[in-house]
């Protein structure tokens, strides 16, 4: 960001923002805007909560397991559906819509299926991120550089070596945008899952500080969230800057 | 089939899903440990026969003979020097030029010792853990013959070796070729637009009509290299006639 020429750090900016709502939260025009200090404060005791560490826990477990999932499946059928054209043409459609779909509205007949319960928050996740996966994993090895498929080919290159050290590779840049997306999908998606359940996890802690109407716990755990959905897509988007050059070598 | 061809073309046809016919009926035999250049007007299929002879491609008709047998794709005997240079952007120059031993299962040590050989006569040493994107077109052709020679193949596909390769740095990078296929006994099969580039490396020149490619010329060049350094040959009264002679031949497609 820049004004009048000079450079501002992006914490400035943060700082900025902070400043203005611990204002705002001062002048007290609003009971849902608590001041900025207070929501700190209320987030130490927060954190320190045995509640709150076993909700980290569910949503750390659940995210974690679902998201390894969506990966695996993802880049598996991404590239099935790049490589082979049958599969390609019925999966295709299917991708497509579920990709745009807005999947919190399968989450009631995910309880249903697999219950009230973890097992439905991984389902959840699982659903959120696993579309955009394939379809850039497929965009990335589709348009893999064809001349080294025949470079590997030539060389006598078997299925699996084309694909483990050639097409993957290859698709890199798309892949890790594909996880980036599907990460911060997978983000909203183990939320959601929670807050629709509503009896574990965080699900159940916005539930009950809403409720209580605990603003200042609220608005902690809100933060918490965003800052970890913020950290882990800016981590993959440096990975993906260093694989950048070699999007335009191809 | 003759004694000394090495690569024998049977009627070979191709025709693209498209419908285009790219070759048709072409009939060669390519003699053993020699240079032999594809040349023609573009769009004749010089590349695509080329592609058909390394197992790229599938004919739609005819076969490949390769030392007395029919290919039915790529095999070691044949190592591919692309266009484009086909390297992984993301391996070193090392790991590039060994990579055709690596997915034979060469172990580490032994292939890079190999490839570290091939680097150093292709004049690229000190650049053994740079990465492609730092080195110039020329360079990088370099690697990708490298990575040709390391496969120990009996025949060597060039696909316009040179053409991704500036004016000045492609002279240069043709007379080191030449040393360094001198003595090695390999079979090239070069495929080039440039005229002058085909006479002055081929010992045989193998001329494609327009399309549907086939045969309709060949030209032995036998311009005597020994003992002459590379301006003589490009002032030499047998190179210059088999430069006018082509010309006047491929002239015909370009009306």
């Amino acid at each position: 960001m820049e004004i009048f020429g000079k450079k501002i750090p992006f914490s400035v900016s943060l700082l900025f923002w902070c400043v203005l709502w611990e204002l705002v939260g001062w002048m007290g025009l609003s009971s849902i805007f608590p001041p900025i200090s207070k929501i700190v404060v209320a987030a130490m005791t927060v954190f320190t909560t045995e509640k709150f560490i076993k909700a980290m826990e569910i949503s750390l477990r659940t995210f974690a397991l679902g998201m390894s999932l969506a990966l695996v499946v993802g880049i598996a059928l991404g590239t099935l559906m790049a490589r082979i054209k049958i599969v390609r043409e019925i999966l295709g459609m299917w991708v497509n819509i579920f990709v745009s779909a807005p999947i919190s509205a399968l989450v009631p007949i995910l309880m249903g299926i697999l219950g009230i319960g973890e097992a439905t928050v991984v389902a959840t996740v699982f659903l959120f991120a696993v579309f955009i996966i394939i379809l850039d994993t497929q965009v990335g090895i589709s348009m893999a550089d064809r001349s080294l498929v025949e470079m590997g080919k030539s060389l006598g290159a078997s299925r699996y070596q084309m694909f483990t050290k050639i097409l993957v590779l290859s698709a890199l840049p798309e892949i890790l945008a594909g996880i980036r997306l599907g990460v911060i999908r997978g983000v909203k998606g183990v939320v959601i899952g929670q807050l629709l359940i509503s009896i574990i996890g965080i699900g159940e802690l916005f539930e009950f500080y809403s409720m209580h109407f605990l603003m200042e716990e609220f608005w902690s755990l809100v933060i918490v969230v965003f800052t970890f959905a913020f950290v882990l897509s800016e981590s993959i988007a440096f990975f993906e800057r260093r694989v950048e050059y070699y999007a335009g070598n191809r | 089939m003759s004694v000394d061809s090495v690569v024998t073309l049977k009627n070979i046809g191709k025709i693209y899903d498209t419908g285009v016919e790219a070759l048709k009926g072409v009939n060669f035999d390519f003699p053993v440990g020699k240079l032999s250049t594809l040349l023609g007007p573009s769009g004749c299929g010089k590349t695509t026969l080329l592609k058909i002879i390394g197992g790229l491609i599938d004919a739609t008709s005819g076969e490949v003979w390769v030392n007395g047998k029919p290919i039915t794709g790529p095999g070691p005997d044949r190592a591919f020097v692309f266009q484009d240079f086909a390297l992984l952007p993301w391996a070193t120059i090392l790991r590039n030029v060994s990579f055709g031993l690596e997915l034979r299962g060469v172990p580490k040590e032994e292939r890079f010792e190999i490839a570290r050989k091939y680097i150093r006569e292709v004049g690229l040493e000190g650049f053994e853990s740079n990465f492609p994107h730092q080195l110039s077109g020329g360079m990088r052709q370099r690697v990708g013959l490298a990575r040709a020679l390391t496969v120990d193949a009996d025949i060597i596909l060039m696909d316009e070796p040179f053409s991704s390769v500036d004016e000045q740095t492609r002279r240069k990078f043709q007379e080191d070729m030449l040393d360094l296929l001198q003595n090695r006994h390999k079979t090239v099969i070069f495929v080039t637009h440039s005229i002058e580039e085909a006479a002055y490396m081929s010992d045989l020149i193998v001329l494609l009509s327009a399309r549907p490619g086939a045969v309709s010329q060949v030209i032995r060049p036998g311009i005597d290299r020994s003992g002459k350094c590379a301006d003589d040959i490009r002032r030499d009264k047998k190179y210059l006639d088999v430069v006018d002679t082509i010309w006047r031949e491929l002239k015909v497609y370009l009306c």
